[in-house]
């Protein structure tokens, strides 16, 4: 091996210390003595025995133990997905631990070298498969008949194409929807959940109230509600606000927000600007609203600004006013896209 | 006897530059302070007293106890920043009293970004003579009767409490009322195990950061439903096995790389021992 081609380089130092070699092999107790060897093969067969009958008790416990409504109950937990999942883990974890048992006392545990080989195939081998690809290549003509290749490379491109059409099938495009909500002039903002319409003598200073525009739960002519189904979990994932209520003289509004509130009552879409978490963490002493997915924090009493957080836009704001019977209504639509930022958005 | 004297007073003479000297002599003096405290404090009133007695008995409970945070006529303290060091408390009613002293949140042990609960520092009439002095200050939510927060419930009432509990209170409190982390340090506490009457007073209150939920829009009726929605989840059992505390990620997560980190250890364990013997094998 001296007349490499890397020989002019220097030697490299021989090895500091010298290879021990193996350690002489020794036996072990099962190896040796007929008694150790019998345990042990009693053991391994006691842990796949034991193996059966956790999976006997599986099925058992499937049977027997009731769930649904009233369920069985250990310790205020539910028995029977307690005891399904302790009796199959067992199963498979005594299988597993008499399998290692029998190769730790039983199975062949001689040491033995096997050195690697090396990375490259033989010269002869490479030289035989350089010239079969060549003869391929020669034989299928595909150099010699450009019409064929190029129009296998076009057939195959071709392919991609029904996979793009299919790509329709995600749903119509969104149009104007990211930037819209039903929000517009004279719609009440109603409590959530019951719809109750709310004055502003209502509320009291620190009060935090999770609303909804009152179309949710009004009905049309034909007595049908106005919204619902898709249609109404899509509307209510960007008309969501909070309502609250602070000292008006903690509030400091933009020039143009000076008539958005009622005595220190403010509407803030309840959609963080990050990526749409519904948040109404608010800390009523600090004004602050903190989203609870990536911590993004906003100033409520002042005009809903990030001092916190990933989020890189202020929580829109939803100027109110109140109607002839007094009750809290949206003075106009939101006057910005609400929740996340979006590709045409900018 | 004399010599008695002589020795003792030589012997503590001679003791009284140890170092547990002046720890021992406070104790001493305070044991004593608390001993004759206790042995001659006029015994507290038990029975029902009117009105003005009431509230006379609260106020002089509150110059002792309350008066050096919140003021001696509670018109509170701001700090030198301008901030609450303790905030006035006319018009906040006797509600908010009960549930401040009534769960140990009030007195604070001592200053800091939350009042934390512990055991109540004062007995029942105390802290209804203390919420009858506050709300003598001002008019403010007073404390709920009893069939205001606990009675039976319907099955549909029952839902629509969990309804209002999921829109207005998971925020802070999570989905299994097992609380959860605020900025700064602050925090929502669990509501497992909070009585009824705590529940309506925190959310009609709003006590520290907690918003209120005011009786004009979430009405007497709809607390009602939430609390026993609350009552109700906590006798719930838990039908998927361990909830490791209900707080979700956090928990789970650590409880599966333990795991993990258990699996390993069990695996290098098994392979690094193996016994080996001195014998040879009988031929």
């Amino acid at each position: 091996m001296g007349d490499t081609p890397d020989s002019h380089l220097a030697r490299p130092a021989p090895e500091p210390i010298p290879d021990p070699g193996l350690e002489p092999h020794e036996p072990r107790p099962t190896d040796v003595d007929e008694k150790a060897e019998k345990r042990a093969e009693r053991q391994v067969a006691s842990l796949f025995g034991l193996s059966m009958v956790f999976a006997v008790l599986f099925c058992v416990c499937y049977f027997a133990l009731k769930v649904g409504n009233h369920p069985t109950t250990w310790l205020g937990m539910g028995a029977s997905n307690v005891a399904l999942g302790v009796c199959f883990g067992l199963a498979l974890l005594c299988i597993g631990i008499g399998a290692i048992q029998w190769a730790r006392k039983l199975m062949g545990d001689q040491e033995i070298v096997e050195y690697r080989h090396t990375a490259a195939s033989s010269e002869e081998d490479r030289v035989e498969a350089v010239s079969s690809l060549m003869k391929g290549v020669a034989e299928s003509g595909i150099a010699r008949r450009p019409l064929i290749r190029n129009s296998l490379l076009g057939a195959t491109a071709m392919l991609g194409l029904p996979a793009i059409v299919l790509l329709r099938d995600l749903g119509p495009l969104p149009g104007n929807d990211l930037s819209t909500t039903v929000w517009k002039k004279g719609i009440r903002v109603v409590q959530d959940v019951d719809g109750a319409p709310i004055k502003p003598e209502d509320m009291v200073v620190g009060q935090l109230v999770n609303g909804e525009p009152a179309l949710f739960f009004e009905n049309d002519a034909e007595g049908e509600p106005l919204y619902e189904g898709v249609r109404l979990q899509q509307a209510k994932a960007k008309a969501a606000v909070i309502i609250v209520r602070m000292q008006p003289d903690d509030i400091t509004p933009l020039p143009d927000r000076k008539n958005w509130g009622v005595e220190g009552i403010l509407c803030y879409s309840k959609i963080c600007t990050h990526v749409g978490c519904p948040i109404s963490l608010w800390e009523q002493q600090t004004h602050h609203l903190l989203c609870p997915c990536h911590q993004s924090t906003f100033d409520l009493a002042n005009n809903g600004k990030v001092v916190f957080g990933p989020a890189a836009r202020p929580l829109p704001q939803l100027p109110i006013t109140v109607d002839s019977e007094g009750y809290l209504i949206a003075s106009e639509g939101f006057q910005e896209p609400v929740g996340p930022s979006f590709w045409e958005r900018g | 006897m004399r010599l008695l004297t002589r020795r003792i007073s030589g012997g503590l003479s001679a003791k009284r530059r140890s170092r547990f000297a002046a720890p021992v002599v406070l104790l001493l003096g305070l044991l004593i302070t608390g001993g004759a405290y206790a042995a001659l404090a006029p015994a507290n009133a038990n029975t029902k007293t009117d009105d003005a007695t009431t509230i006379a008995k609260g106020r002089a409970l509150f110059l002792v106890g309350c008066a050096s945070c919140h003021g001696k006529n509670a018109e509170g303290i701001l700090t030198v920043r301008g901030k609450n060091y303790g905030p006035a408390l006319a018009g906040v009613g006797a509600a908010a009293v009960d549930f401040q002293v009534g769960t140990g949140r009030m007195p604070m042990a001592q200053p800091g970004v939350q009042a934390l609960q512990k055991p109540p520092a004062y007995n029942a009439d105390e802290i209804e003579a203390l919420a009858a002095y506050v709300a003598s200050l001002g008019t403010g939510p007073s404390i709920p009767s009893a069939d205001q927060y606990s009675g039976k419930v319907s099955n549909q009432e029952l839902v629509e409490g969990g309804e209002f509990f999921r829109t207005n209170c998971t925020a802070c409190h999570n989905f299994a009322a097992a609380g959860g982390a605020l900025p700064g340090g602050k925090f929502a506490p669990s509501l497992v195990g909070v009585s009824a009457k705590h529940i309506y007073e925190a959310m009609l209150t709003g006590p520290q950061q907690m918003p209120v939920f005011s009786n004009g829009v979430l009405t007497p009726q709809d607390k009602k439903e939430i609390i026993s929605y609350l009552k109700s989840s906590e006798t719930e059992p838990n039908y998927g096995g361990f909830a490791l505390g209900s707080i979700g990620p956090v928990s789970e997560g650590m409880f599966a790389w333990l795991g993990v980190g258990v699996l390993v250890g069990f695996a290098v364990w098994i392979a690094a021992h193996t016994s080996r013997s001195k014998k040879k094998k009988e031929a």
